[in-house]
């Protein structure tokens, strides 16, 4: 089933080496010593390749959310209040338990819908929450005469850069999570050849 | 939609409670008694003599010979702001604690012109009432400047301290930025004024905005650290830094002060790093004032986020585990 056009794979490809990037770079200016180390990206290196990838990242997620306006990829994201909360848990049922007694899947792959009810949430947690303050708190910091100086008694570079580093964990999490349920498919790396070829090999069971 | 709103407000909670301790300590920082006395120097009258001509650019004198008052432009390099001197460290002393008796007389005499100037040691050294200022380490540490060797040109302490007007700013001040902006313009004077920079050196007209081009956020950089951040040798004894260090050895790494250990927290921060914060902020001082990526994790998030990530960790382990074994 030919699920992943050209353009989805190509912004997904290079939205995983900018993020990978990103997150090495951003952990380097965090936790940086006065001596550099050979695991961590010296400062000056980090903050240059943070900024390089960020704006790339930035473009990239306009390019993501423009596409999903003009094609038919933003119809997967759009979670339907109904019955949702009673779909997310049987979806988190079957990975927790259902899946290790021979269960079917309980939300197939489809045409129509690609992403299951924990995809879905994630996936929108991610994408239009957790994207857009990161990309705008992160511009805050790339042009700091632009953050308001106090807010509430309090530095606000300070609180942009605390919503930054909170926003970058939690996708740092999501992104070990996401590759690890890529592994869920009929085979461990079928889903990951899918997002390579377009193509999504279907269940087993 | 309801959830997200909910993940947002209580991420907003937890970030403002997170600097909440930093909230009250700015309050109380700022919340420094101002000296509201006007000082009233009992040398006023006496100094006013010189005042009358030396306090601003046109002074007015009887030229016996013409037998007439004569108007004329003060040097600008002899004047002093009156407002300043009085509001300046010296503001107790009378013009002649420092000058010869005989610039009472007018005109002045041609063989004042030589008359040897004081400088810091002559009155600091070796006095008990400003040991706390180590006036004897901050000589040492000049000796070993590269300031040191424009002395036969004429360099003395009161090229950047001026005599009439220098006042100390980083020790009292309750606005650090203020003091930045003073103690960077008592380098800019010479080295961002070629005429004055001329009288000492031969060497070109530097452009201090180009030649520091490298720095990242340049405008956010001189706003918040001094150019003797970089440019001198950190000394543990000494609040302010003297041995100002040749251009090689200017400091261009970064973490030398976005690190925990911040090379700024013994330099400009020095001072006040003493009322240590309790918020949880590594160099925690800094923030009353700036933000320094690197040097300010606060180490109740690197612990949070350490436990959910291995809390996540953990269950992709048990979840692979079951996947194996119920095969």
């Amino acid at each position: 089933m030919y699920l992943y056009p050209v353009w989805v794979r190509l912004w997904h490809v290079l939205n995983a080496v900018l993020i990978l990037i990103l997150i090495i770079t951003g952990i380097s200016m965090q936790y940086t010593g006065k001596e550099e180390s050979a695991i961590i990206v010296g400062f000056a290196r980090a903050v240059k390749w943070h900024n390089i990838a960020a704006i790339m990242l930035t473009f990239n997620y306009g390019f993501f959310v423009i596409g999903n306006i003009f094609t038919g990829n933003g119809k997967y994201y759009r979670i339907e209040k109904k019955n949702f909360l009673s779909a997310l848990m049987k979806q988190v049922r079957y990975y927790a338990w259902g899946m290790f007694k021979g269960e079917k899947h309980p939300f197939p792959v489809t045409l129509e819908s690609k992403f299951n009810p924990l995809q879905k949430i994630s996936y929108v947690l991610a994408m239009y929450v957790a994207f857009p303050l990161l990309i705008i708190s992160g511009l805050g910091l790339l042009f700091p005469e632009t953050v308001v100086n106090r807010f509430l008694g309090v530095s606000g570079l300070i609180l942009t850069d605390i919503l930054h580093i909170t926003m970058g964990f939690c996708l740092s999490v999501f992104l070990v999570v996401h590759i690890y349920t890529c592994t869920l498919g009929s085979k461990t790396f079928s889903l990951f050849r899918g997002i390579i070829t377009g193509y999504h090999e279907p269940e087993e069971h | 939609m309801r959830f997200t709103r909910s993940v947002i407000i209580l991420f907003l909670l937890i970030s403002t409670s997170s600097v909440h301790a930093g909230f009250f300590y700015r309050d109380r920082h700022e919340a420094v008694i101002q000296d509201t006395a006007v000082f009233k120097s009992p040398f006023f009258d006496d100094n006013e003599r010189c005042f009358k001509c030396h306090g601003q650019n046109r002074y007015e004198y009887t030229n016996e010979n013409l037998g007439r008052q004569v108007k004329a432009m003060m040097f600008s390099e002899r004047i002093v702001d009156r407002d300043k001197f009085y509001d300046s460290n010296h503001r107790s002393f009378s013009c002649t604690d420092c000058h010869s008796e005989e610039y009472t007389t007018f005109p002045h005499s041609g063989q004042l012109r030589m008359e040897q100037q004081y400088n810091c040691l002559d009155c600091h050294g070796g006095d008990d009432k400003f040991a706390k200022y180590n006036f004897e380490a901050i000589d040492s540490e000049y000796q070993a400047s590269v300031h040191y060797k424009l002395e036969e040109e004429g360099f003395t302490c009161w090229k950047c301290h001026n005599p009439h007007t220098y006042k100390l700013e980083v020790r009292t001040s309750s606005n650090l930025k203020e003091a930045i902006l003073y103690d960077n313009n008592i380098c800019l004077n010479c080295h961002a004024n070629f005429d004055r920079f001329q009288l000492l050196t031969d060497r070109k007209e530097i452009n201090i905005l180009a030649r520091h081009e490298w720095l990242p956020n340049q405008s956010a950089h001189f706003k918040s650290v001094r150019c003797i951040e970089c440019h001198t040798e950190a000394n543990h004894e000494l609040l302010v830094s003297h041995q100002i260090n040749p251009k090689e050895k200017a400091v261009r790494k970064c973490n030398e002060c976005h690190s925990q250990n911040s090379l700024l927290m013994s330099s400009l921060y020095k001072f006040e790093s003493r009322e240590q914060r309790k918020d949880g902020f590594f160099n925690g001082i800094i923030l009353n004032e700036s933000y320094v990526i690197g040097a300010n994790r606060n180490q109740y998030l690197n612990v949070f986020s350490l436990i959910l990530f291995g809390l996540v960790i953990l269950i992709i382990g048990g979840h692979i585990f079951f996947r194996i074994f119920k095969k």
